[in-house]
């Protein structure tokens, strides 16, 4: 049973955050034995009581604390206040994610290597070699059950992937299938198979799709080791005259500010939250913030360059139908620096219902094309891509200069602008996409803009040298030993690939490396 | 109150002559819009009813949907007044913002344009204003979001309580 832990026992380790990152940390602690107290901001909502709607599901799942956002990219001025699309609740994200999961390539994690220079671009190595990580994708893979690895079979292909793949055969790709997916195609681990009911961002009600909320974290707390806190919203991290971190403060269910003492504290709030989190903790010894002595916390803001492309047939197609992510092309994922820009793409199928088409079709947009184009609803198919966008210093998360949230403090201010290479990238995108349905026979196609952020990395980033960035490569801050980021955040650059398995791989690893130094002593 | 209810009673065809109605316009009667074919009526609250029937056909000319009833366009329009009528400034807000589409329309006002690209022609003069896209953000969830103009597009909404489409035809695409 899940163990309720003392404000004032100074023996534990404090997770924030139960998604991706932190709930994976938090149950593979408690498996060794370690005690685990995970501070989430979010209440607990069990699959059961996900909705099947989309606006309805929004309001129940999605972090809605005010944000602000600025810079050239278009979503600061169609979602002013919506920089991100993320999830406060048990789990995190991982009750909205759509379940790819695909590994890193080898080069992407050398990019500045491979690359080279590129003006404006803040690219460096990661400290880390996919060989290293290959265990640890392994496992993640195992633990999420990810199609397509460990013997499982692939997701069926519903009508928006036969599409695809039809488009992709004539334009000779040859990477083309049902994903990588974290969803069941048989039952396994005790959950159930998809049932493709297609409301995979609304959280998947059959806990066909790995999450957090109902893998890791009952399996932690099965150990009596793992306490998840819901409705605990982290204010600040503190810190004793030595600099190391002691307790964390947070606002409970009723608002009253509490503080739980720790041993060691890892931040896994995803990158708006995170670096905000060590910013906002600011203090006479530490007065940029905890763990910002190269200046790196909040910097390099990624959110992967991606953008949509709908296209309308002459017959229906129904692409709402079935698994949200339902394929992929994975032909344009290498780096060929031929087609103008560094780096690669993924194209993945996505579909929204109408409400949500209707909001990011073409944001603003209005009038006959607007119309026509929602009364070709039921005729569309549609993609997604996501692709490495280039890390710069100046896209950033920082404190607001005057708003503040109701415990006083500064909220985030998300800065992003495209680079050129990320334009380049997604231009060219946009006319593969069009040319994949066009060679099915599309009579008209959308390259719709970029949604808010659903990926969010990079500002709390990996480094060999400390005056590089913020961790090491476990993701150790390089300032304070027993302060650890275990999110997202960590990424050194964002490679083309969904970020998941990524987050779930570094944070398996992560906790090896936390018991095998608490055990040492070292920490 | 805003309310939205069907058939109002009580206004008789002769009235309606009387009032001079013709084709599909909107009959404005006290504090009411009425349909023409009085399928439905939307009482006001805080608008003056002429801005309401205004609105209405702002809201079809910014998303022109020709075989979905005015009806929708009312219900996806209505919670102006009902904001209006605990917020001064948003009141101010749409009645000024419709004040100045009937100055830009000329004598008739707003609704008293034939077609549609002369109405459209005004609105993309007003486009950026913060009227136009409170009107706008508004409509495009208050239209969308109605579960019962779903089938209109083709969405089948909700399926969970249906067994998902993995024996509904998730993949039965046979045109391909
Ligand atoms: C619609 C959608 C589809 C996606 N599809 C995919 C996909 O197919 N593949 C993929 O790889 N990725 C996908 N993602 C991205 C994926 O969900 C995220 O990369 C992943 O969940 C991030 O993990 P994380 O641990 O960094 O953060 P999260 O999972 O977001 O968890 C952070 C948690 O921290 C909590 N928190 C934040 N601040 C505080 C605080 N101060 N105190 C206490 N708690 C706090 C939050 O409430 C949240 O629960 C998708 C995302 C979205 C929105
Ligand atoms: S399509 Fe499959 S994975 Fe997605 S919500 Fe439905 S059952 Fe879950």
């Amino acid at each position: 049973m899940a163990a309720p832990y003392d404000l004032n026992d100074d023996s534990v380790v404090v997770i924030i955050g139960s998604g991706a990152g932190g709930g994976t940390l938090g149950n593979e602690l408690a498996q060794k034995g370690i005690d685990v107290v995970v501070l989430e901001a979010g209440a607990r909502i069990e699959h059961e009581d996900f909705i099947n709607d989309e606006w309805d599901s929004f309001a129940q799942l999605a972090w809605l604390d005010h944000r602000t956002t600025g810079g050239g990219w278009r979503v600061s001025k169609d979602f002013p206040n919506l920089p991100a699309w993320i999830v406060k609740a048990v789990g995190g994200t991982t009750t909205h994610w759509a379940g790819a999961s695909l590994r890193f390539q080898e080069h992407e994690f050398k990019t500045l290597t491979h690359y080279g220079k590129v003006e404006g671009a803040n690219l460096l190595d990661w400290p880390l070699t996919l060989a290293e990580l290959e265990p640890y994708y392994a496992k993640a893979e195992d633990k999420m059950g990810v199609t397509r690895t460990n013997g499982i079979e692939g997701l069926p292909g519903n009508n928006n992937f036969k599409i695809l793949k039809a488009g992709a055969d004539k334009l000779g790709y040859k990477d083309c299938h049902t994903g990588n997916m974290a969803i069941n195609s048989a039952d396994r681990d005790d959950r159930m198979s998809c049932q493709q009911t297609g409301f995979c961002f609304q959280g998947c009600k059959w806990g066909a799709k790995w999450s957090t909320l109902y893998t890791e974290i009952p399996k932690g707390e099965a150990t009596g080791k793992l306490e998840v806190r819901p409705n605990s919203h982290v204010v600040k991290i503190e810190h004793d005259d030595s600099g190391k971190v002691t307790a964390v403060v947070y606002a409970d269910k009723d608002g009253t500010l509490q503080s739980q003492k720790a041993r060691i504290v890892c931040v896994a709030g995803n990158s708006i939250e995170s670096p905000r989190l060590l910013l906002n903790s600011a203090s006479s010894k530490y007065p940029d913030g905890l763990a910002n002595s190269s200046g790196q916390v909040g910097k390099n803001y990624m959110r992967h360059t991606t953008g949509s492309v709908y296209a309308v047939f002459e017959k229906p197609v129904h692409f709402y139908r079935g698994t949200t992510m339902a394929g992929i092309i994975r032909d344009e994922a290498k780096h060929d620096p031929s087609r103008g820009f560094v780096g690669g793409y993924e194209l993945e199928t996505l579909a929204l219902g109408v409400p949500f088409m209707a909001a990011f079709l073409d944001p603003g947009g209005w009038g006959r094309s607007f119309a026509s184009a929602m009364d070709s609803y039921a005729n569309m198919a549609g993609l997604w891509i996501v692709g490495e966008d280039m890390p710069q210093e100046q896209n950033a998360v920082k404190l607001h200069g005057e708003l503040k949230d109701k415990y006083g403090m500064p909220i985030p201010d998300v800065w992003f602008t495209d680079h050129a290479n990320d334009i380049a990238m997604r231009n060219h995108a946009y006319q593969q996409g069009q040319a994949i349905y066009a060679a099915v026979g599309a009579t008209r196609s959308f390259p719709t803009p970029p949604y808010p952020s659903t990926h969010n990395l990079g500002t709390n980033r990996m480094s060999e040298k400390p005056q590089d960035g913020v961790v090491n490569k476990w993701g150790q801050t390089h300032d304070i030993k027993n302060l650890f980021v275990s999110d997202g955040s960590q990424f050194t650059t964002g490679a083309a690939e969904n970020p998941t398995l990524t987050i779930v791989t570094l944070a398996i690893r992560q906790a090896d490396y936390l018991a095998r130094e608490m055990g040492a002593g070292t920490i | 109150m805003t309310t939205i209810y069907e058939q109002r009673p009580g206004l008789s065809r002769r009235e309606l002559l009387k009032r001079g109605t013709i084709g599909a316009a909107l009959i404005i009667t006290g504090n009411a819009v009425i349909s023409p074919d009085k399928a439905w009526g939307l009482e006001t609250a805080a608008l003056k009813p002429d801005t309401m029937a205004t609105l209405i056909k702002l809201a079809r000319d910014i998303y022109p949907h020709d075989s979905i009833a005015d009806r929708f366009y009312a219900i996806a329009v209505k919670g102006h007044d009902t904001k209006a009528g605990t917020d001064g400034a948003h009141r101010e807000l749409i009645e000024a913002g419709i004040a100045d589409l009937d100055a830009r329309a000329g004598a008739g006002g707003y609704r008293g344009l034939g077609w549609e690209d002369d109405r459209v022609d005004i609105l993309k003069q007003i486009e950026a204003t913060p009227f136009f896209q409170a009107v706008r953000g508004d409509l495009v969830v208050s239209l969308y979001n109605q579960k019962e103009l779903w089938p209109h597009f083709g969405y089948e909404g909700e399926s969970y309580s249906k067994g998902g489409y993995i024996a509904r035809g998730f993949d039965d695409i046979e045109w391909l």
